[in-house]
């Protein structure tokens, strides 16, 4: 019986090994005698692969003696496996970078800082910023992101509410919220989503006023009031029946509910331009404005970086990929096939794939865009958020208890870091 | 006199050939599962970072298990299911009976149904299941609603998604123990039955005199096995929750998170995979325990011929 006991566990112990053991593969292939170098560059985005290798394919035009072999994992292992890789020093040679792992590879020194000076005023100030570490840039920018509320022009129509205007404020926002939401048609203003902070409460949070991490990323900002208004924006608008509550929106994401028009509004990214473009209900009932204003105008700006492994072998070589990925000329032919790209002035063609909607709104919310919040283990925190504020969000507890527990864990964590 | 070292040069080469049979089960077995126990043991008493490198910290990983609600909320959640997943015995007993009737036509194409859940990927099977449930567009809400029911939100409700995953559960292992029971049920002598219906015995009084005592080492087996497969839940939980982060979005995740998903989250989210360790270093405990708790009680109900 110890056998299979043992043998049981040590079974769910070898699995979970050899998971983490499987990213151990794709270590960079070396140089060849005759000074051939292929670089191994690692990707999430499945819709990005083939615009990838076009860069690598135009990069290697120019550096003959260099291939790059575009190594795609996707989204959900994309750091579990990074993370086995790193340990095993198997990185690959340039990879994604996101805002909330940065800190912990630049901390750890697993990834390289540049070395060379270059200007960096091609790209908006909060990317640059998001990849700087200790004084030191870790990454080049390479795509960003900010978000919009989408909204559906034909509930807009049926409930006779005017389109958002381009100055429209949180008052603004409950009116047309009140006047959106129809109970027998089971149609919602919005979703108060709970899982997607970058796109719902840290964008209240900072138009509030309020906080979500101190500039030192060592005090967590869910104690002030002004941050707790910025949480209350959210549930107020579940407890008026303005959203749908918790539990329909984890059996149904907002995402979906909006796609079947059971949402009037959606807060989303640039990113959603894909999804909302290719969705034979979206395609023509949505359009986009920017974020009605609190006590003041913020929307969350990210953006992903290439970053090269401090552990590369051929670190020359992969400093000119990251070079040549962050030029005005890989910029121009990323915005043509994908996100927008971080490069100042190539953002353009991305507007105009899409002359049917306002996406000139997402850049010029970079203006008063403020950074995805991290710190070193931002992980940790983000699920000490998830874990506290899902039951302000039921209402199971006063959302200010919530916050405040939320704060008191967070700065536990912080401490630890 | 003379020949005596012969039978044992003989035996000492037959059992040198023993060990070169075993050898490739052995080793396998020592490298991919005794060393990673072992090593997990180890790493139970250390802390990691997030990529590599670990420190001695003795038991403090153990002192911070005992004081941590979740760990508590998990081993509850995790012996509740449990609990309920023996639930699944009886049914696959019962079942078993029905196809073991004399007689019965398309025995195998029932057999084929029972199983085929077995078959089937288990990530699969929750991602079916979570739509059969949603409160809003599942199958199972429009059936109520037809009969004027308004059915929750079954694993989004904190009173009702441990119970919807338990369903979920039971109806993915029944197949696999129905087959071992009908196995045990067909090793069952048929002179006991001729005997009993001389006797007098009607059907029912064969399956609780006869049936039952006699498949009571095949229902041994069978808790041991769906016990220690219980305790170690986490693909249903993972994918029916809303995998990774989205879990602990939904209302009813404190009810519904399990020893190895919290061991999970630990590990790969956090990065805290020291601690981790030590959580699933408890659970070996824990079903070791459990294991030898049930070796005792066999002997209150398992009839051996």
């Amino acid at each position: 019986m110890w056998k299979s006991a043992r043998s049981a566990a040590a079974l769910l112990c070898a699995a979970l090994l050899a998971s983490a053991c499987g990213g151990g593969e794709q270590a960079g292939a070396g140089a060849t005698a005759q000074g051939k170098v292929t670089l191994s560059y690692g990707v999430w985005d499945a819709t990005q692969q083939a615009v990838m290798r076009d860069l690598a394919a135009e990069f290697t035009k120019s550096h003959p003696n260099i291939t790059v072999d575009v190594q795609l994992t996707p989204w959900v292992d994309y750091w579990t496996k990074m993370k086995a890789a790193v340990s095993g020093g198997a990185a690959p040679d340039v990879f994604w970078m996101n805002g909330p792992n940065f800190q912990l590879y630049a901390s750890n020194g697993v990834i390289a800082p540049i070395g060379e000076r270059i200007d960096t005023s091609v790209y908006p100030k909060a990317l640059v910023d998001l990849y700087t570490y200790d004084g030191k840039l870790y990454g080049l920018p390479k795509d960003m992101d900010t978000v919009g509320v989408w909204y559906n022009k034909t509930l807009f129509d049926a409930a006779k509410v005017d389109y958002p205007a381009d100055d429209w404020t949180w008052a603004d926002f409950r009116r047309a919220a009140a006047a959106l939401t129809d109970p027998d048609k089971g149609v919602y203003a919005v979703g108060a989503q709970l899982t997607s902070f970058q796109e719902y409460q840290y964008n209240t949070i900072y138009q509030a006023g309020g906080y979500v991490i101190s500039p030192d990323g060592k005090q967590s900002g869910y104690a002030d009031p002004k941050t707790i208004e910025g949480l209350r924006f959210w549930t107020d608008l579940i407890a008026a029946k303005q959203s749908p509550d918790l539990k329909t929106m984890t059996d149904t994401a907002p995402l979906q509910l909006f796609e079947a028009g059971k949402l009037a509004m959606y807060w989303g990214g640039s990113w959603n331009v894909a999804e909302f473009g290719t969705n034979d209900y979206t395609k023509d009932k949505v359009d986009v404005a920017p974020l009605p204003k609190g006590e003041k105008q913020a929307t969350i700006i990210h953006g992903v970086a290439n970053v090269m492994s401090a552990k590369t072998e051929h670190p020359a070589e992969a400093w000119e990929f990251v070079k040549f990925l962050g030029s005005g000329q890989a910029a121009g032919l990323l915005g043509k096939k994908g996100p927008i790209p971080a490069y100042n002035g190539t953002q353009q063609d991305w507007v105009r794939a899409h002359p049917e909607w306002k996406l000139q709104t997402f850049l010029d919310s970079v203006a008063y865009a403020v950074p995805y919040p991290v710190s070193k283990n931002t992980a940790a925190w983000q699920e000490a958020e998830l874990t506290h504020l899902t039951k302000a969000w039921t209402g199971e507890t006063p959302v200010e208890r919530a916050a405040a527990d939320l704060a008191a864990g967070m700065n536990d964590l912080l401490a630890e870091e | 006199m003379s020949d005596g070292g012969g039978p044992a040069r003989g035996s000492r080469a037959e059992a040198l050939w023993g060990y070169a049979f075993i050898a490739p089960t052995g080793l396998g077995l020592a490298i991919f599962y005794l060393w990673p126990v072992l090593q997990t043991a180890y790493f139970s008493f250390t802390e990691w970072g997030p990529f590599g490198g670990h420190t001695w910290t003795g038991l403090a990983n153990y002192t911070r298990l005992l004081g941590d609600p979740e760990v508590g909320r998990a081993v509850l959640n995790t012996l509740t299911y449990t609990a309920l997943g023996l639930l699944g015995i009886p049914v696959a007993i019962v079942f078993a009976a029905l196809l073991n009737r004399p007689g019965l036509r398309g025995v195998s194409l029932y057999r084929t149904a029972f199983f085929l859940p077995v078959v089937t990927m288990p990530v699969a099977v929750a991602m079916l299941w979570r739509w059969l449930y949603n409160g809003d567009y599942g199958l199972i809400n429009q059936v109520l609603a037809v009969v004027g029911i308004d059915g929750p939100n079954w694993i989004a409700d904190p009173a009702t998604a441990l119970y919807a995953l338990v369903v979920v559960g039971i109806w993915s292992s029944v197949g696999y123990n129905l087959i071992i029971f009908l196995a045990g049920m067909q090793a069952i002598p048929k002179e006991l039955y001729e005997a009993a219906s001389m006797d007098g015995a009607g059907r029912v009084r064969q399956f609780f005199r006869i049936t039952l005592p006699m498949v009571s080492p095949t229902a041994f087996f069978v808790s041991i096995v769906s016990v220690i497969g219980s305790l170690q839940l986490f693909d249903l939980v993972f994918v029916m929750t809303g995998s990774g982060k989205a879990a602990r979005a939904n209302p009813a995740y404190t009810r519904l998170q399990t020893v190895v998903q919290l061991f999970y989250e630990r590990a790969f989210v956090t990065n805290d995979r020291g601690y981790a360790a030590a959580v699933v270093i408890a659970l070996l405990v824990l079903i070791a325990v459990l294991t030898v708790l049930q070796f005792r009680l066999q002997r209150r109900w398992v009839h051996y011929v």
